[in-house]
């Protein structure tokens, strides 16, 4: 049975949130940091909570820490230790094998999330503008209360427009295949496979292959938490789009050209059930756009490209050991939309996302180290994910079709990272552990603690 | 490590496409690579002409030789009723031998295969699990004992044991275990049609 009153809700649930923004926290002082915890941690819901009261909700809150931060807030060395290494080591120093150089390299990262002095992240998802703005001075004036605790940076985030469905810049529909955790309630989409173990994605619960093992001690620490790994990718919706009028005559040739290297329409329809048309009906219906493997409908990829973008990041029936790869996402775009026929305007925009699971080395890692960025992915030779891989201008993209295929050579980078970092993500009781540790501050905490309460009190009415 | 001039990138790409046709053979440092690459588990091997691959050489435990040398005959018989058992390795070849050195066994596991060395361990761990057989490591000293619920400690065994070569040669360098079979059923077919046509 899932605790779902101790799970931060981000791993088990969608809010409606149409605006929103992620601060960045470096810690100066362990009792201010704790102060600070106090006073957020009242704003931080379960994801029975969440689910009690989404619709009536204006905003959701979620606190996460990098090792360097949970070291700043006073966990001691023993406990740190039990930490995975991956973890602990950062996702700056696991930089090369995850494919982030060149432009994507750390050394042009902005906002901080490159230093050792990254400590927390706070995800502030809002349903409107008025709300972001109230819950913003509302963390202002708790940030002015706690010494010590200063904000490395910020990112706003803005749904694009149209708002009646998910989808980035480059106007690819979203959220179209998720794995479902066994036991959270939910039914998995025709397609998506069997309900997963828990423990592939919250620490604590017995994963794909039998019980836990090897979990952060103590273990109130990381019961039902998990890891988020996170990505700010900018899209280049300017080359984007030249590159689609480059490779596609006609409005219908640039829409396919966009739809390969998706291995769906931007619609939602996949390539496999709507190989030659768009059917934006299919797009939108959970229960057919989901529905389809390749081993038996689409091995030789004439329909999904071999290396296209989903085919990459769920390889479904032609990939070994696939339960034990699938990662939870969550997350938001952020720029202003590049309105269509518009020029690139220079202005950043992209999606700030993560990637939530139980092992950052096994699930994301590997993700990002074999499935986007090997070359001979699928015996491809020199290809990437042409959406998310590393490009630099070398590699090549593949369009199978008879009776000879089309070979896009000299891919551009569609997507630069901006940022990264892997953040901890503990349950509602590990905060409230992480607000008792060491004695020094207390009289510090209780009075944070009481003024959160006013400010929350005051929320809600 | 050593500092070295030649440059030798552990993933061929187009731009240095490779000739199957031209016999290569590449000489490796001693640390087993040309340039720290870390990997998700530690530096990464590189693909050479005989492509990715291990050897790793382990002391075994006193009287293990007959279980070690049985399963031997386990493999077999997995790999006739399920052929397609090891089929996530992408392998080549494996080698297991067996050598004295003093009073002492000890056990040389050799594979060549298609994918990293990360990969392939973290897959035959997962493979070992699904089919529930204790792997033949279980009878080498300092391996693991909770290594079902530890693949970083297994991999990290593994690593301990690897004896990087410091010269490998490929008669058709750099060829994939897929793309030979595909090779071999393109001649199977053209000779098939050719009979058809008689």
């Amino acid at each position: 049975m899932l605790e779902f009153e101790d799970i931060q809700h981000i791993l088990l649930t969608r809010t409606p949130a149409l605006t929103g923004r992620y601060e960045f926290l470096s810690f100066r002082s362990p009792a201010g940091a704790r102060a600070w915890l106090s006073g957020i941690r009242e704003t931080v819901r379960s994801a029975a909570d969440v689910r009690a009261s989404v619709d009536q909700d204006k905003r959701w809150v979620t606190v996460a820490f990098t090792w360097n931060g949970l070291r700043a807030l006073g966990v001691p060395e023993a406990s740190l230790a039990t930490f995975p290494e991956e973890f602990k080591q950062g996702m700056v120093c696991r930089a090369e094998m995850l494919g982030d150089t060149g432009a994507n390299h750390p050394d042009n990262w902005v906002g901080g999330l490159a230093s050792p002095d990254l400590h927390a992240i706070v995800i502030l998802f809002a349903r409107n503008a008025e709300e972001h703005k109230r819950c913003l001075s509302a963390h202002q004036e708790l940030l002015a209360q706690c010494d010590g605790v200063e904000v490395l940076s910020s990112l706003d985030l803005e749904a694009t427009p149209p708002f009646d469905y998910a989808h980035d810049h480059f106007g690819y529909r979203d959220r179209l295949s998720q794995p479902v955790i066994e036991g959270s309630g939910e039914e998995p989409t025709p397609g998506s496979g069997a309900p997963l173990k828990a423990g592939e994605f919250i620490l604590g619960y017995p994963d794909e292959d039998g019980p836990p093992a090897n979990l952060p001690q103590p273990g109130v620490l990381s019961r039902n938490g998990s890891y988020m790994a996170y990505r700010r990718l900018e899209e280049h919706v300017g080359a984007f789009r030249d590159f689609l009028r480059q490779h596609g005559e006609t409005p219908e040739e640039q829409e396919l050209v966009a739809a390969k290297l998706m291995g769906r329409w931007r619609s939602g329809a996949p390539l496999t059930l709507a190989p030659d048309k768009d059917d934006p009906e299919l797009g939108t219906d959970p229960q057919r756009n989901n529905d389809f493997n390749y081993k038996g409908m689409d091995p030789h990829g004439y329909a999904v490209p071999l290396g296209s973008h989903i085919r990459r990041m769920n390889p479904r029936d032609t990939a070994a050991n696939m339960n034990r790869r699938r990662m939870i996402r969550r997350g938001a775009t952020y720029g202003p939309a590049l309105a269509e026929g518009t020029p690139e305007d220079g202005v950043e925009r992209g999606i700030a996302a993560f990637v939530i699971c139980a092992s950052l080395i096994r699930q994301f890692e590997f993700a990002q180290n074999v499935w986007i960025n090997d070359p001979n992915f699928h015996e491809l030779g020199n290809e990437r994910d042409p959406i998310i891989g590393t490009q630099d201008g070398t590699f090549e993209f593949k369009i199978p079709r008879r009776p000879i295929r089309k070979k896009i050579t000299g891919l551009p980078a569609f997507t630069t990272v901006r940022g990264g970092a892997y953040f901890f993500l503990p349950g509602l009781k590990a905060l409230r552990y992480l607000t008792t540790l060491g004695s020094e501050g207390e009289a510090g905490l209780k009075v944070a603690e009481s003024r959160s309460l006013q400010a929350e009190g005051s929320a809600k009415s | 490590m050593t500092a070295t001039a030649k440059p030798a990138p552990s993933k061929p790409t187009a731009s240095k496409p490779v000739d199957w046709t031209k016999p290569a053979a590449m000489a490796i440092p001693k640390e087993g690579f040309f340039r720290l690459e870390q990997g998700r588990y530690g530096p990464i091997f590189p693909k050479t002409p005989a492509c990715y691959g291990f050897t790793i050489i382990a002391k075994i435990k006193a009287g293990r030789e007959q279980v070690i040398r049985e399963y031997g005959n386990k493999i077999e018989k997995t790999i006739a009723e399920l052929p397609d058992a090891l089929a996530v390795l992408k392998l080549h070849y494996l080698r297991w031998v067996l050598f004295d050195i003093g009073k002492d066994t000890y056990f040389m596991y050799q594979g060549i295969f298609d994918t990293d060395f990360d990969k392939y361990t973290e897959d035959a761990v997962a493979l070992f699990t699904k089919y529930g057989i204790n792997t033949v490591f279980e009878n080498l000293e300092g391996f693991p004992e909770d290594w079902k619920t530890n693949t970083p400690a297994f991999i990290k065994f593994v690593r301990e044991h690897q004896r990087p070569s410091f010269l490998e040669y490929g008669e058709y360098p750099y060829v994939s275990a897929d793309e030979i079979k595909k090779a071999l059923k393109l001649k199977a077919a053209f000779s098939d049609m050719l009979d058809q046509m008689q």
